[in-house]
């Protein structure tokens, strides 16, 4: 067993203990890449001079007895809309192929000042924007349980990595699923935070009122080291919660008895393949066997959660996506003959289809005289949902239900049809729209896909989520089952 | 026909904070270029704004000081546009929340007396960078210094019907921010701009004309100018069988004309929707008298204090409190002893056309309210003569000083020895025979000249009364 299958608390100890060298974790992250990566193709920048540097400093620290936090020195992988400083941050666009940022994102600040060790940057679908990793302007990432297949997205590099033991955790963000789908579809657990849990400042966005970066583990409990890490106030983001961050380790080895789990129908129902909700009302029943009681609730306005967010999401995107203009930064059209030929041809080759489909969309969306009718009325259906949740937040501790309606589909299957592939997202979509935390945890296997169950919790209440995960995770062998590379 | 004239003026005016409105860059004026800069107000990826707190209040302040109601929940929207002024493509302005509406100040023309003009909404926002364009239009150069800081726009109503009150308007409208302190006013570095709307339609109609939108008026005699020559431009238009179209023009103050810049078909789509990366703002009434309770007395009660308590003409209190910094001088000074009539004669004469010349601030020059105090006691106790103490206030103006130091140090305290300036005089009257014979046949300006000799001889130092009164006397005797 590669020393990379081991989880964080154990290689704390190791690195603690001296057992193993940071030189040799990240030594060993970069020959698996070099194994693996040809075919998987997650990584579309590798760090590899600057964390070999970093590991030998990092090894004499030790050695000096310097302090060891948790996730010191651990290989982590970084989704290539999370801005990192002299490392080329793309987007997974033509656009910025050559974008190299002058400051850190504040989770790069963070998961500095625990002397992570970054291995490199991930792919995904162009601006965050897709369910597959295949709108990546870059390369095709592959699932690591059969290369025939998506990864899932737009996290589809940060899931990969993991699933193929590359890096010990990666970071990936999550607007409309785009964390929990490719973990649902690559066998890891992937968490969204609330909104506000986690500072935005150096996500390049996508959807503003939406986006959240959150952490992509094999385990449970590595999700909440890597979480515990990341989260909290920042003051350089308006919209990051001043609420505290509490000890999420201690959320874990809680049972889960008296516990109350509301499913709602709309996410066992029609839509979700039979494999998919086999597995799913399996994992309750192991939680049920552990004292846990669940029941059917309705989620009533999720049917017009994906047509909400698709006007939000395509609306805020207009406006943050219209920066990329080649005029101070990226890559700019030089044969442009007057400023606005400059900036339709930067634009026009250096962003895809659907990334201009989206735009086209909430540039329309917001259009005086249609302003009233798509984006305010949007905006009214995502209190409605939000207020379904609260709905059942008072009567159940948590919402549980699959990630995604299926599995990883093959690549190429679905490119031409955008609609079914926004319906990837329709369960979770509507977690974005509310701003509540969710999880991915894989609940085992369809048709040799892995399937992810889907852990909904109130604002800010992390912990239960991870209590749940963990309950369930222990209680079951499919997160130690590894894809054959 | 009959035609009647209606304006509405919106005032841009930067806010004075330290830094900018979303990040922590200086708003200093005059730095190199793109040398106040960040990620943020770069608009790199990735970076969020952050509001500061001072601008917030510094908008109230003024928004409070125009009479307006100030919004409980106010909040920010994105403004949709591409340009390389605007790094982000959008601005972050207000749309439907402003921080302040239904306002009004007072104005008051010689054609129109007193006057209230609404307003019709304060609201804040980031100012854009800015653009030179090369000359051979090769190539334009952007300096983004400027981009991000605080603004307020100011929104007239319509209420503003000659071109004579736009002006009045923007005088009281500029005085009230420079007493507030919340704006430097500075056309001429761009703190303070302009636009103005304006339509004339025959009197007594109730729909308003087709108005046109005036630009690149960069000073208030401009924009009178500029609205004067619309308004003219727009009557011939119409008495002539055409049309005004809805049009934006630019004033050639070189041409003393407008331009047509360009045809505007309805109006811009600048997608405007809530920004997303910050949060709603909610205005308590404590925060509200904490920023009223910061407003100074403003240029309308002052001016009635300077009428009732010195005595000032209607007209010298109305010139005084005009400018914040003028007034204040004038102020001190009378509180330094000086007689309130004399001090107001001085700052509205000598010391204003000095300021005009040099096209200086008061603040900028060595003058000190307690040596214009000390220049106008030694006038008064006639230990200078006018003249001289025009000479001395130069001194003064420049280098500074005690003006009773230097009449010591140059020797110019005014000869009044009876004895001295007799001798003086009777030198000259025999120097001059034909001027006294020319006085006699009735020719005044014969006066004059022996005045000046005596002046001149004395090198301006002698009593200018008692010189007249002398020759009189000498010339009588011959």
């Amino acid at each position: 067993m590669s020393i990379l299958e081991e989880s964080v608390a154990s290689l704390h100890t190791k690195i603690k203990n001296q057992e193993v060298t940071v030189a040799e974790l990240v030594k060993a992250s970069f020959a698996r890449i070099r194994e693996v990566d040809a075919d998987v193709k997650a990584f579309l920048t590798l760090n590899e001079d600057r964390a070999l540097d970093q590991a030998e400093k990092l090894d004499k620290q030790i050695q000096n007895g310097g302090e060891v936090p948790f996730l010191f020195g651990l290989p982590a992988g970084i989704k290539d809309n999370i801005i990192t400083e002299d490392l080329r941050t793309t987007c997974a666009s033509q656009l910025l192929a050559n974008f190299e940022p002058v400051h850190n994102a504040t989770v790069m600040d963070k998961l500095g000042e625990a002397e992570t060790v970054t291995i490199g940057k991930l792919n995904m679908d162009e601006f965050a924007m897709g369910s597959s990793t295949e709108n990546s302007g870059m390369q095709e990432t592959r699932n690591p349980w059969n290369t025939d297949y998506v990864p899932g997205g737009s996290s589809g590099g940060s899931a990969a990595s993991v699933a193929a033991g590359e890096v010990l955790f990666s970071l990936g963000s999550d607007t409309g699923g785009s964390i929990r789908e490719p973990a649902s579809y690559c066998g890891v657990v992937g968490l969204k935070p609330t909104y506000g849990r986690v500072s935005r400042y150096g996500l390049v966005a996508f959807a503003s009122s939406l986006d959240q970066i959150g952490p992509i583990t094999r385990s449970v409990e590595d999700n909440a080291y890597v979480l515990q890490q990341i989260a909290g106030h920042s003051e350089n983001d308006s919209t990051s919660a001043d609420v505290q961050v509490p000890d999420y380790l201690e959320a874990l080895g809680k049972d889960v008895k008296g516990l109350k789990i509301g499913v709602p129908s709309e996410y066992i129902g029609e839509g979700v393949d039979e494999g998919v909700k086999q597995r799913v009302l399996e994992a309750l029943k192991v939680l049920k066997q552990q004292g846990a009681v669940w029941e059917e609730v309705s989620l009533p306005h999720s049917k017009y959660a994906v047509a909400a967010y698709y006007l939000i999401a395509s609306s805020e995107a207009s406006a943050n996506l219209a920066r990329f203009d080649g005029v101070r930064y990226g890559v700019r059209d030089e044969n442009a003959k007057d400023l606005v030929e400059m900036y339709k041809e930067t634009r026009s080759k250096g962003i895809g289809e659907e990334v201009k489909r989206r735009i086209m969309l909430g540039t329309f969306a917001l259009s005086a005289g249609y302003y009233d009718a798509y984006y305010k009325k949007a905006q009214q259906v995502r209190t409605l949902i939000r207020r379904d949740f609260e709905k059942v937040f008072a009567d159940y501790d948590v919402i549980v239900g699959p990630t995604a309606p299926t599995t990883a589909f093959k690549l190429g299957e679905q490119l031409d049809d955008p609609l079914t592939m926004y319906a990837n997202d329709i369960l979770t979509i509507p977690v974005n729209l509310a701003g509540i935390p969710a999880i991915s945890v894989p609940c085992g296997f369809s048709d040799n896909m892995p399937v992810g169950l889907q852990i909904i919790a109130k604002p800010f209440a992390e912990e239960t989520i991870y209590t749940v995960a963990h309950a369930f995770e222990q209680a079951t062998e499919h997160h130690k089952a590894r894809p054959e590379l | 026909m009959n035609f009647e004239t209606i304006i509405g003026l919106e005032v841009h005016a930067e806010l004075k904070t330290n830094t900018k409105i979303f990040c922590n860059c200086s708003t200093e004026f005059g730095a190199p270029p793109n040398t106040h800069t960040c990620p943020v107000c770069l608009g790199h990826p990735g970076v969020l704004p952050v509001l500061n707190e001072q601008a917030v209040n510094f908008a109230m302040k003024a928004a409070l000081a125009m009479n307006c109601d100030i919004a409980g929940e106010t909040k920010f929207d994105r403004k949709n546009y591409f340009y390389p002024d605007n790094p982000k493509a959008y601005q972050i302005s207000q749309f439907d929340q402003p921080i302040g509406e239904n306002g009004w100040i007072d104005i008051e023309t010689e054609e129109n007396g007193p006057k209230r003009i609404g307003i019709t909404r304060i609201h804040m926002e980031e100012d854009a960078g800015k653009l030179t364009h090369d000359e051979d239009g090769g190539h334009s150069l952007v300096d983004f210094n400027r981009v991000g800081t605080p603004l307020i726009e100011i929104v007239s109503e319509p209420d503003i019907t000659t071109p004579e009150e736009g002006y009045a308007y923007l005088e009281k409208l500029k005085a009230i921010l420079q007493y507030t302190d919340v704006s430097d006013c500075k056309m001429e570095e761009g703190s303070l701009r302009c636009d103005a709307n304006i339509s004339i339609r025959p009197a007594g109609q109730q729909e308003f004309g087709t108005k046109t939108e005036l630009k690149n008026l960069n000073s208030f005699t401009n924009v009178q100018k500029g609205l004067a020559f619309e308004e003219e431009r727009q009557e011939k238009e119409l008495l002539a069988g055409g049309e005004v179209l809805q049009e934006t023009r630019r004033w050639d103050d070189a041409k003393k004309e407008t331009i047509l810049m360009r045809i505007k078909e309805g109006s811009d789509d600048y997608r405007y929707f809530p920004e997303p990366d910050l949060v709603t703002y909610y205005i308590n009434e404590d925060w509200k008298s904490r920023i009223r309770s910061l407003i100074p007395e403003l240029p309308d009660a002052r001016k009635k204090r300077y009428i009732e308590d010195f005595g000032l003409s209607e007209y010298d209190a109305s010139v005084l409190v005009q400018s914040k910094a003028i007034a204040d001088f004038f102020q001190e000074t009378v509180n330094a002893g000086a007689d309130s009539k004399l001090t107001a004669n001085w700052l509205m004469g000598e010391v204003s056309g000095y300021l005009n010349n040099n096209d200086m601030d008061i603040e900028e020059t060595a003058l000190t309210p307690q040596s214009l105090a000390k220049l106008i006691e030694l006038i008064e106790k006639g230990t200078i003569s006018s003249k001289i103490a025009k000479q001395v206030f130069a001194d003064v103006m420049e280098q500074g000083g005690d003006p009773e130091q230097i009449v010591k140090d140059k020797g110019l305290m005014q000869i009044s020895d009876e004895g001295e300036l007799k001798q003086v005089v009777d030198g000259i009257l025999d120097n001059n025979p034909q001027s006294i014979e020319d006085y006699k046949n009735g020719k005044d300006k014969a006066l004059g000249f022996l005045v000046g000799q005596v002046m001149k001889e004395t090198k301006g130092k002698a009593n200018p009364q008692m010189v007249n009164s002398l020759i009189l006397e000498g010339m009588e005797q011959r």
